[in-house]
C-alpha cells in the first residue's frame, strides 16, 4: 500500500512499518521547538522527569518571540529562565535578541527545519514548516520536555485529507486566501486529528512563503500538519536556507485518502474570516464598509518578504487613514533588512504606518497592538478568537497582506480592487 | 476515583484564548493560572466554581494554542474533570499529561445540562447525572495513553524510561 505524505516522512523516523492511519508510533524527532510561553513549563517538566541534558544540543530550538522585547517584569523573569537553561545545556538555536524573529518564519530561513523532518514544537502553529514538507506539529510544553529528554515521541499515524487546488487566481489573491476559503468549507475541526495534503496546480504555482502561509492554518482547521511536496522550488529554498542533501517528495500514487476536497480558485475574491471563529469566512466584498481602528501586518502567518511586499504594492505613494494603526512588523531581522534594501519601509513610513521588531506582539494580544473595547482590527494573522488581540469587546478580521493595507488606507474593510 | 460536582456548562469550539488568555501566561503557578480560568470567556467566570467542579462543554473543546496553561489552569480552579461532545487534538494530549481527566460522550452530551449534579467514575469512565437518573458512557482511553497514565502520566513515564 502507498504511503501518503504524512506516512512518508514518519516512516523515515521510525523502525516500526507504517500500515496507515490510527497506528501508535515511536518517532526520532529532528528539531524540538519552544518559545518564551512555553519552554518554561517545558524546562519544569524536563527538570521533573530527572532529566541532566537535552539529547542533542543542536536539534533543540529555543525562540523567545512572543513577548520580547520583554514587555513586563514577569515575561522578562521567563525569558531569563530559558535563557539561563539554554545556556546550562549549551543549546545552540537559541534567540532572544537582535537575531530573534517570529519562531515559524525564523526558523526555515535559517535552515534549522526543512523537508523530511519531523518537528515537535510546543506551539500550535508548529505545523508551519508543512510548507517544507516537514511532518511539524505543535504539542503541550510537558510532550515537549519529554522529546528535549528523549530525542523521540509518540505520534498516532493521522488520516489524509488531501487538498486538490486548480486554476489560476485573479490579482490580489494568494495563499492566504485558499486557506481561509478550505477552512471556511471544512469547518474549525473539519480536519480534526488529520493531516491535510496539498496538492494541484496552484499549488504548484505557488512560492514556498505562500505554501508555508497555508500549512500554518492547518491547525485552523484541527490539523495536525499541513503536507507540501517537495519540489524544485523546496529545494532552491532550503538550499538558499544553507541546507544540504534535501531530496524532493510526494506522494506515491496509490496513497491512502480519507477524503479529497476539490478547489477552484479561479474566480476566488479575497477571502476573509469574521470574529470570532476562522471558519468565519467570506469574500472580502460581503464585509466592506466596516470602519476599522488599527490593521497588522506581521506574523507567522503574513510576515515574510512576499508579504511585505505585497503590503507594499497597496501603500505605496498612499496614506494610511489617520484614524487608523497601522503596525507592519516584519517576521525576523533579515526580512526587516530586505525590506530596507528593496526601500519598503520608506513606502511604510511615509504612509504613515507604525514599523516595529520582530515579535509575535498583538497577534496574541501580547504587546505592541492591543484593541481597545468596541475596535476593529484587520489583521494577517491567523486566529480571531473573542478577546485574542485584547478587550472581549474587540473584534478581528483575518486577511490577506493586500487587504489588511488596502483597508488601512481605507479606513474601512476593502477588496484592494475597488481601493 | 469518584467525583462529584456541579456541572458548569460551556458551548463549542471553546479555545484555549478563551480559557486562559495570553496576557496571563507570564506565569506557571497554577493557582495564579486557576485564578483567571475562563477569563477570556466571560469576566470573574470563575466566581461560579465551587471546586470539584465539572466543565460540560461541546465540539473541539480546547482548540487553539498548544498552551498547557490552560488545562493547567482548568486543574488549578479546582475542575478535575472535563467532560465534551469531542477535544480539540493538542488539548486532549496535554490533559493526560497534566492529569486532567478527559472523557469524550458525543451526543450524550445532551444529557447534561448546566447546574445539574453530575458524578464520575474516573477509572470506568462511567458519568452519572445525578439531577436526571442519566447514565453516560465515555469513549475508551486510547491504550498507548493508558500505558502514559499507568505509569502515573509523561513524567513519570520519561523518569522511568531516563532512569
Ligand atoms: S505570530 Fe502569532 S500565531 Fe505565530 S507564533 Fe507568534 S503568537 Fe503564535
Amino acid at each position: 500500500m502507498g504511503h501518503t505524505l504524512a506516512e512518508k516522512i514518519l516512516q523515515g523516523h521510525t523502525d516500526q512499518e507504517i500500515a496507515g492511519a490510527g497506528q501508535i508510533v515511536q518517532c526520532r524527532v529532528s528539531i524540538v521547538l519552544a518559545n518564551d510561553i512555553t519552554a518554561p513549563l517545558a524546562i519544569k517538566s524536563f527538570k521533573a522527569m530527572g532529566a541532566k541534558k537535552v539529547f542533542d544540543r543542536d536539534k533543540v530550538a529555543l525562540v523567545c518571540d512572543h513577548f520580547t522585547p520583554n514587555k513586563d517584569i514577569d515575561s522578562a523573569e521567563q525569558v531569563k529562565l530559558v535563557r539561563e537553561f539554554a545556556e546550562a545545556m549549551g543549546v545552540t538555536h537559541y534567540y532572544e535578541c537582535g537575531d530573534v524573529g517570529v519562531e515559524h518564519a525564523l526558523l526555515p530561513e535559517k535552515g534549522i527545519v526543512g523537508p523530511g523532518d519531523v518537528v515537535v514544537g510546543a506551539d500550535s502553529h508548529t505545523c508551519t514548516y508543512g510548507g517544507l514538507g516537514a511532518f511539524a506539529t505543535g504539542m503541550g510544553s510537558t510532550d515537549i520536555g519529554a522529546a528535549m529528554a528523549l530525542g523521540e515521541t509518540w505520534f498516532k499515524v493521522p488520516p489524509t485529507i488531501r487538498v486538490n487546488i486548480t486554476g489560476k487566481p485573479g490579482q490580489y489573491v494568494g495563499g492566504k486566501d485558499y486557506i481561509l476559503n478550505l477552512i471556511g468549507r471544512i469547518g474549525v475541526a473539519g480536519a480534526l486529528y488529520k493531516a491535510l495534503e496539498f496538492s494541484g496546480e496552484a499549488v504548484d504555482n505557488l512560492t514556498v512563503e505562500g505554501r508555508m502561509t497555508m500549512a500554518n492554518m492547518a491547525i485552523e482547521a484541527g490539523g495536525k500538519v499541513g503536507l507540501f511536496p517537495v519540489d524544485a522550488k523546496t529545494l532552491a529554498y532550503t538550499a538558499a536556507a544553507g541546507r544540504q542533501g534535501d531530496v524532493a517528495m510526494t506522494p506515491d500514487s496509490d496513497a491512502v485518502y480519507e477524503r479529497v476536497i476539490e478547489i477552484d480558485v479561479t474566480s476566488m475574491a479575497p477571502q476573509i474570516a469574521c470574529p470570532h471563529l476562522p471558519d468565519n469566512v467570506k469574500p472580502v466584498d460581503e464585509t466592506s464598509g466596516l470602519r476599522i481602528h488599527q490593521s497588522v501586518i506581521g506574523s507567522c502567518t503574513n510576515g515574510r518578504i512576499e508579504d511585505m511586499r505585497e503590503a507594499a504594492s497597496i501603500l505605496k505613494g498612499r496614506k494610511v487613514d489617520p484614524k487608523v494603526r497601522c503596525i507592519i512588523l516584519p517576521a525576523t531581522p533579515a526580512i526587516w533588512k530586505q525590506c530596507m534594501k528593496e526601500g519598503l519601509m520608506e513606502i511604510f513610513m511615509d504612509a504613515g504606518c507604525i514599523v516595529g521588531p520582530p515579535t509575535c506582539g498583538p497577534c496574541l494580544g501580547g504587546h505592541m497592538g492591543i484593541l481597545a473595547g468596541g475596535e476593529r482590527t484587520v489583521a494577517t494573522t491567523n486566529r480571531n478568537f473573542k478577546g485574542r488581540m485584547g478587550s472581549l469587546d474587540s473584534e478581528v478580521f483575518l486577511s490577506n497582506p493586500w487587504v489588511a493595507a488596502a483597508s488601512a488606507v481605507a479606513g474601512e474593510i476593502i477588496n484592494p480592487a475597488k481601493l | 476515583m469518584k467525583v462529584t460536582g456541579t456541572a458548569h456548562l460551556v458551548g463549542d469550539h471553546i479555545d484555549t484564548d478563551a480559557i486562559i488568555p495570553a496576557r496571563f501566561l507570564v506565569t506557571t503557578d497554577s493557582a495564579e493560572l486557576g485564578a483567571n480560568c475562563m477569563e477570556g470567556l466571560e469576566a470573574g467566570w470563575i466566581k461560579r466554581v465551587k471546586g470539584n467542579d465539572i466543565l460540560v462543554a461541546g465540539d473541539n473543546f480546547g482548540c487553539g494554542s498548544s498552551r498547557e496553561h490552560a488545562p493547567i489552569s482548568i486543574l488549578g480552579a479546582g475542575i478535575p474533570v472535563v467532560v465534551a461532545r469531542s477535544f480539540a487534538r493538542i488539548f486532549y494530549r496535554n490533559g493526560f499529561n497534566m492529569g486532567l481527566v478527559l472523557l469524550e460522550v458525543g451526543d450524550d452530551i445532551e444529557k447534561i445540562r448546566d447546574t445539574d449534579q453530575i458524578e464520575v467514575d474516573t477509572a470506568t469512565g462511567v458519568i452519572r447525572n445525578l439531577t436526571t437518573g442519566d447514565e453516560i458512557a465515555s469513549a475508551p482511553v486510547p491504550p498507548f495513553m493508558q500505558e502514559i497514565l499507568d505509569a502515573g502520566g509523561l513524567v513519570d513515564y520519561v523518569k522511568h524510561k531516563l532512569a
